[in-house]
């Protein structure tokens, strides 16, 4: 042996002393780097669980309120007078409608507090009444009881997102008449509450001849520019002061025409309404612009006194198609055009995407053509979406010529998407039936293609499915592609739906509902999200169903 | 796996099946499989150098070896198991009952059918008792009748030895077997399309001692009907059950002949060496 050798030979063997101070370090460098790398892991864990309860309580939060909705139980005579039995669905219902709800309140007269009146209840209560009517024409001479839901103003207001009253002063005009009682310039209260301010009345806006005719606000603008200089805050400021300002210090200077040259000290310039109210201590309010008269509130107020509103469950959010009118909007078309779309793209992706796995894993020859392939399925899996979308744009839309915002090209195009998932995920399930079953039906003389389909296929089902479906549930909340073939499409009626009809999305209804600036909509929004993210978990526990009831261990 | 003998030779008891074929007054020593010249290459790598061997008809015949010697690729070469390769390529000729089974003519297929292979881990489909032994019958077409298909599966049980152990649980799952019984479904599954040689690809490595003494005596017993050609690891076990043994040793038949003969007077050192676990 050489000495190297040796040397070798004598570190091979040489003795770990496993109660040295080096290997206590040792240890304990590794038993921390464990509780790291557990740290780590519980954080994400519970950072992810927070986001994700925040996310759903808020939509929760926010979402509840559009499943339940404000309605009046209202007595409507059906004056035979007004309704032609031979053409229920024309008689004017507006006007049944309109006499019935002004019976409640009969000092209402005027067409303006009439039309107030009925701007309380949903533009769509005629068109209830009318479909009652078609329903019950026995009824006809009768006085009903109908459920009418109320305008989403008021539904807003009964459900607590929108005030009767809002603050009438704005944070920054508060602040400005904070820093003028700070310095002691604001005196009484109320109505009688003023603005303490030195004027200098100068004698060539003031003529002691002609008083009335003096430039009363540039004298009251120079007193207040003495305060503060910025002729922003000055132009604001006169905003505190009430507007017959002027005229007090008009009566006053033809009180007192000798002040003219002087400076009056600390005169008071009252102040307006809202600040006065401020002066007080209390937060001025004003009516809600958002509401026609504080009659309505009234009105409101008396129906509830009677007990004829109630907040029953919103059938509307799942039986209606959608509406200009939040309290009407609902999400039957968009359910009925997802679950079309995606028929279409379960039809199109799971028969190609098993037979494109199936022939790349169990027969194609393995080459560069088939690895070329391969990397550029994977490489599809990662293409954006939109970008499927606009190529069903120009190819299914242009090419083709096939028809704007159906739900069978969104189907189509939710296939593109979908397919490579499926593929994927087949090749993989159809990888994981071991090699010893193919075996097994090879050595009893079954042919490839028999392998396949009568072993392979069928054990990788499973796996095929849970696929398929989170394929599925990825196409469901697909948005952007569908935006590109006109899958938005405002459709209020469910009277036509089919495969070539225009028709909306869950997600593009959820985006079409965000864009929209009636309140009611937030709360719609976040609903349509809830029912979203329902019918994803439902999928997706379908999938996992699928996988621990029929996925064999080997 | 890897029972490598620590042990003298003589202490190797060669049960009656060991001894030499009793060849009935008259009949002739029928060779079912004729290998000429038999190479596979995977790729540039040449696994089996040139192997011939004739292999009798209704005898057991054991190929021994050290891992990696090519006793399982050549093995495969008898039933085209090795078509399945991709890079895998198979020179010379074997012939059964005179047809060259390389030939293209011939379904590769329907060989299969013919011999039939057991392999190294029990594999029954995930599928009923019934439906594992009647896979074969039916994609043959070999029953027309389902009366006829039960027949056959009953008799397969019957003759794989297991038929008593199962027959009130014939239609539940064969993956609920123990690791013997299943070894012996599959024994039946292959029986089931008559087959005339079987193939076993170390049959008994995954089982234990009992399960094994039951596979080698059920082996014995089908030896009566069938070609067997058996692919061993323990050489008690090709001692105790075949008629003839061949040894490989990297990729070449170093010797063949009559078990009792290898076992007890190699003509070859190198099988000398192995029997007695000078190495392997």
């Amino acid at each position: 042996m050489t000495d190297a050798a040796l040397e070798a030979d004598a570190g091979f063997n040489r003795q770990q002393d496993w109660a040295s101070e080096a290997n206590a370090r040792r240890l304990k460098k590794r038993y921390a780097a464990n509780r790291r790398l557990q740290i780590y892991g519980l954080t994400a864990i519970a950072l992810a669980i927070g986001l994700l309860g925040t996310l759903i309580s808020s939509l929760v939060i926010e979402g509840y309120k559009a499943f339940y909705q404000s309605k009046a139980t209202l007595e409507i005579r059906l004056d035979p007078a007004l309704i032609d039995p031979s053409n229920l669905a024309d008689a004017n219902y507006r006007r049944i409608f309109n006499t019935a709800i002004e019976q409640y309140f009969p000092e209402v007269t005027s067409p303006t507090e009439k039309r107030q009146l009925s701007d309380i209840f949903s533009n769509e209560s005629r068109y209830a009444l009318r479909d009652y009517v078609v329903a019950n024409p026995g009824q006809i001479g009768q006085t009903v009881k109908l459920k009418v839901s109320l305008s989403d103003p008021f539904d807003q207001l009964e459900k607590g997102v929108i005030p009767r009253y809002v603050e009438a002063l704005t944070d920054a005009e508060k602040a400005r008449f904070e820093f003028l009682a700070n310095r002691g310039l604001i005196e009484g209260r109320g109505a009688d509450a003023a603005l303490k301010v030195n004027l200098f009345i100068d004698p060539q806006k003031v003529n002691a001849a002609d008083i009335p005719s003096g430039q009363f606000r540039d004298i009251i603008g120079d007193g207040l520019r003495s305060i503060v200089r910025n002729s922003d805050f000055v132009e604001r400021s006169f905003d505190i002061i009430r507007g017959d300002a002027t005229e007090v210090l008009k009566a006053h200077l033809i009180a007192n025409p000798g002040s003219i040259g002087q400076i009056i000290e600390n005169f008071k310039l009252p102040l307006s309404q809202h600040y006065g109210t401020l002066a007080s201590g209390q937060t001025p309010m004003v009516f809600n612009g958002r509401f026609a008269s504080e009659k309505q509130f009234e009105w409101l107020d008396r129906l509830k006194s009677q007990n004829m509103v109630s907040y029953p469950f919103a059938s509307e959010l799942f039986v209606n198609a959608t509406s200009r009118f939040p309290e009407l909007a609902g999400l039957a078309g968009a359910i009925a055009g997802s679950f079309y779309a995606l028929m279409v793209c379960f039809l199109i992706s799971f028969p190609l995407g098993i037979a494109a796995a199936v022939y790349l894993e169990e027969f194609a020859p393995k080459n560069r053509w088939t690895d070329l392939i391969e990397v550029n399925i994977n490489n599809l899996a990662a293409v954006p979406s939109v970008v499927f979308g606009l190529l069903g744009l120009a190819v299914f839309l242009n090419t083709f010529g096939l028809p704007r915002s159906v739900p069978l090209v969104g189907g189509m195009v939710l296939a593109l998407i979908t397919l490579p998932t499926i593929i994927i995920t087949t090749r993989a399930a159809l990888k994981a039936v071991p090699p010893s079953i193919r075996e097994a039906a090879l050595g009893v003389g079954a042919s490839k293609h028999q392998v396949v389909m009568h072993h392979v296929l069928p054990l990788a089902m499973p796996g095929i499915m849970t696929g398929v479906i989170i394929g599925l549930a990825h196409a469901l909340g697909e948005t952007a592609p569908l935006l590109l073939i006109g899958m938005n499409a405002f459709i209020p009626s469910i009277e036509n739906i089919g495969l070539l009809e225009p028709a909306t999305a869950l997600p593009t209804q959820i985006y079409a509902w965000a864009d929209s600036p009636e309140r009611g909509f937030v709360a719609r929004t976040s609903a349509a999200i809830l029912v979203l993210l329902g019918f994803l978990v439902v999928m997706n526990g379908i999938a996992i169903f699928l996988r621990q009831r029929f996925e064999r261990k080997w | 796996m890897n029972e490598v003998p620590q042990m003298d030779q003589s202490n190797f008891s060669l049960g009656a099946a060991a001894s030499a074929v009793p060849l009935a007054p008259g009949q002739a020593v029928a060779n079912k499989l004729i290998a000429q010249k038999v190479s596979v290459f995977y790729g540039e790598k040449q696994a089996l150098i040139d192997v011939s061997i004739d292999i009798r008809d209704k005898a057991v015949t054991s190929f021994i070896g050290p891992s990696g010697c090519g006793k399982s690729t050549f093995l495969r070469c008898l039933n085209r198991m090795n078509d399945f390769i991709d890079n895998a390529r198979v020179t010379g000729s074997v012939e059964m009952d005179g047809v060259n089974i390389y030939d293209p003519s011939l379904d590769p297929v329907q060989l299969r059918a013919r011999v039939g292979m057991v392999f190294q881990k029990p594999n029954p489909f995930p599928k009923s008792i019934f439906d594992n032994v009647a896979y074969g019958p039916r994609i043959h077409g070999l029953a027309s009748a389902k009366s006829d298909l039960e027949e056959i599966v009953v008799t397969s049980l019957e003759k794989a030895g297991l038929y008593k152990e199962v027959k009130d649980r014939i239609h539940e799952a064969g993956t609920g077997l123990s690791g013997g019984q299943q070894q012996r479904l599959c024994i039946a599954r292959a029986i089931a399309v008559s087959p005339e040689v079987i193939l076993m690809d170390e049959p008994c490595s995954a089982l234990d001692p009992i399960a094994t003494a039951k596979i080698e005596e059920l082996i014995d017993e089908l030896r009566e009907n069938f070609c067997i050609v058996i692919v061993t690891h323990s050489m008690q076990q090709a001692a105790r059950v075949s008629q003839r043994t061949a040894f490989f040793h990297l990729g070449i038949l170093v010797e063949e002949g009559e078990t009792s003969q290898i076992f007890t007077n190699p003509r070859e050192p190198r099988t000398q060496d192995y029997i007695t676990g000078r190495f392997g």
